[in-house]
């Protein structure tokens, strides 16, 4: 008889162990979906995963990706420690966009040095106050944050949408719903010249590190870890559960603007209606399968980035719909929790546990 | 403000809300047995999808409402069995079930995209349906709304009145106590869940089927999260939800009116309205902490373990 059994402790192993586990059902998963559609699994499999890794090209439109996921991720990590389920990072990438925006376009003309940080921070400075609406409302009157960061999503898009309609839409656009072209000394610089990696990305990777640290090093940290894993322990011990939560929120706001202001500043170079393609709700599975870490975000940002350019390789090489990828995270996620399951129990056979 | 408009606004506001109610109702008994499942949207989309493409091959919307019941469990199920079984975390596994849905929904919905169909007729109830207002703000709908209503009605009675209410309550207030009294929790929890996805579908099939009748990529906006903090705003009630839905409902169709009254407003920023409505009324009941703990189901979002009781 096979049965499963409570560990008296969390398994470390698994705990590493399940993410990878959970791609590889993904992609067996993946296997027979794309044979039941008689596309031949191990083309699509090469395409999705092997072929954005094949040339410089490829690989630079991987890392333009990872960038603003790895940004909203390691906010979320944070986040997610300390118990604030902050589904936000979406709408304040958006509002990082928007405001980012709104200070590039004084810039239209300018070739002034400051036009670049400057936008960057309007970016920075909106997605923190995006963020700051929820937190405040859960703080003060306790509303639930995952329905408020959810509704503010929505916001976001629509305040967007009016806003390359109305405002900051190009008087030259012909009234196309979209700004102005940012200027040269607005955009964020180019690392290479053979792709678009742009500051933006690496920005991205050392604020992960600059994460890992505060989680790791610091007292705040620390403070973060214990809340969220005994919350009544942190209260005992006279832990400023507020701050915390003001915190991690504002942190999480500050990553996803800079995520939202790298794109338009960026790749874009203009503030369009579709500036994301969900980066900010595909954020919490890279969070969850970098087990809410900032180093492991980084590695599980390049995995969702390399799965995000896979598809649309897979459109324009296999015309197999794009959709393909927001169904695979959400599998991803469920093998994930599934495979979670073994952190906290092992199979034993009857005989073994009677001897 | 003339009557006829009045009139259109309150008919529309009911149209409006349907759907609401229908996600909201099975949410409702799902949360009374403890269990928060934030799939709504996903298991929404599911069956918004699955029942046009149904109603689309069969010529038959009837078909359309059973394929969107039958994805709607499925979806759930996939829930169910890691949150019951497994114990995974009740809030990471609805997001998962809700961007799952989204992507599933866009990626078979493709073909789809674009065609029509007939959808529900409007069933005027005979006599009632002449009166002046009322008969076209009541009675002048399609079966769903009433379906709805009906439905709202058997469960008011089966969660009060019956002694299947009474288990669901215990499960949800106590799931110890009552599985030491030999209640099946994780049976109640399933079948709880599992009706929850069955209303869902049903939410999503509104949508395809008669509120719009088409199907395009993410077409319920949000509504299964409204739904969710509908049923928060409700108390659990399943008169208040009624209530609730129909208010939403009118707060979706206020830029109608804001316009019908000659306001100049971007649609783009009304269109923030439910959102932004949603918001002041989460803000508004969570205020008084006391009020919202002592009405939650207490066991809510907590997950239960046989194993561990042996």
């Amino acid at each position: 008889m096979i049965r499963v059994q409570a560990r008296t402790e969390p398994s470390t192993l698994m705990t590493f162990a399940s993410p990878l586990l959970a791609i590889m059902l993904t992609l067996i998963f993946g296997s027979i979906l794309f044979s039941a559609l008689d596309k031949d699994p191990i083309q699509a499999l090469h395409v999705l995963l092997v072929l954005p890794l094949s040339d410089a090209y490829n690989i630079s439109e991987m890392l333009v990706k990872m960038g603003p996921l790895l940004l909203c991720a390691v906010g979320l990590s944070l986040c997610y420690r300390a118990n604030m389920w902050n589904i936000g990072a979406e709408g304040q990438l958006l509002a990082g966009a928007l405001g980012g925006s709104a200070v590039a376009l004084m810039f239209v003309d300018s070739e002034s040095f400051m036009a670049m940080p400057l936008t960057l921070l309007g970016g920075i400075l909106s997605g923190m106050a995006w963020a700051a609406i929820p937190t405040y409302l859960k703080v003060k009157f306790n509303s639930n944050l995952i329905l408020t960061t959810i509704m503010l999503n929505y916001i976001a898009l629509y305040l967007l949408i009016w806003a390359v309609h109305g405002p900051l839409r190009d008087p030259d656009g012909f009234g196309f719903p979209e700004s102005a072209l940012f200027s040269d000394a607005t955009l964020l610089p180019v690392l290479s010249d053979s792709g678009r990696v742009h500051l933006g990305v690496v920005l991205a990777v050392l604020l992960a590190l600059f994460a890992w640290f505060i989680l790791s090093k610091t007292h705040l940290g620390f403070k973060i870890r214990v809340y969220g894993a005994d919350e009544p322990a942190a209260t005992y011990a006279g832990y400023n559960a507020k701050g915390i939560s003001w915190f991690v929120m504002l942190f999480a706001g500050a990553l996803a603007g800079l995520a939202g202001v790298s794109e338009v500043a960026g790749p874009i170079g203009q503030l369009t209606p579709n500036i994301s393609p969900g980066y900010g709700y595909s954020a919490i599975i890279v969070a969850y399968l970098g087990r809410l870490h900032p180093a492991g975000a980084i590695i599980a940002s390049v995995f969702l980035a390399i799965l995000y350019m896979g598809g649309d390789l897979a459109q324009i090489e296999m015309g197999i719909p794009i959709a393909v990828v927001g169904m695979f995270q959400g599998v991803l996620l469920f093998f994930l929790l599934a495979c979670d399951f073994f952190i906290r129990y092992r199979v034993v056979s009857s005989r073994e546990n009677m001897a | 403000m003339d009557i006829d408009l009045i009139t259109q606004v309150l008919f529309a506001a009911i149209k409006t809300g349907t759907p609401l109610l229908f996600i909201a109702l099975g949410e409702a008994i799902c949360e009374k047995t403890g269990v928060l499942n934030l799939g709504q949207e996903g298991m929404m989309l599911m069956g918004a999808v699955v029942g046009f493409m149904a109603a689309y091959g069969t010529g038959n919307a009837g078909f359309g409402l059973l394929g969107a019941m039958l994805i709607g469990m499925v979806m759930s199920l996939i829930f169910g069995f890691l949150v019951l079984h497994l114990g995974a975390n009740q809030v990471a596994t609805g997001l998962a079930l809700t961007i799952f849905g989204t992507g599933l929904s866009a990626f078979i919905g493709s073909s789809v995209v674009g065609q029509t169909i007939a959808g529900f007729q409007p069933v005027y109830i005979p006599v009632l349906s002449d009166l002046p207002v009322v008969g076209k703000v009541l009675f002048s709908h399609d079966l769903l709304v009433y379906l709805a209503i009906v439905l709202a009605v058997v469960i008011a009675w089966v969660a009060n009145k019956t002694r299947v209410g009474l288990t669901i309550k215990a499960v949800g207030e106590n799931p110890h106590a009552a599985n030491a009294i030999g209640i099946k929790v994780l049976r109640v929890r399933y079948l709880a869940v599992m009706f929850g996805g069955a209303m869902a579908g049903l939410g999503g099939a509104y949508m395809s089927l008669v509120y719009t009748p088409m199907w395009v990529e993410n077409m319920t906006a949000g509504r299964g999260w409204i739904a969710l903090a509908l049923v928060v705003f409700a108390s659990w009630r399943i008169g208040n939800i009624v209530l609730g839905a129909y208010l939403f409902g009118l707060a979706s169709i206020m830029h109608l009116v804001l316009q019908g009254m000659g306001w100049s407003i971007s649609p783009n920023l009304l269109a923030m309205l439910p959102y932004v409505a949603t918001i002041v009324v989460m803000v508004i009941i969570s205020a008084d902490k006391f009020k919202e703990k002592l009405l939650a189901p207490r066991s809510l979002g907590k997950p239960f373990d046989p194993r561990q009781m042996a």
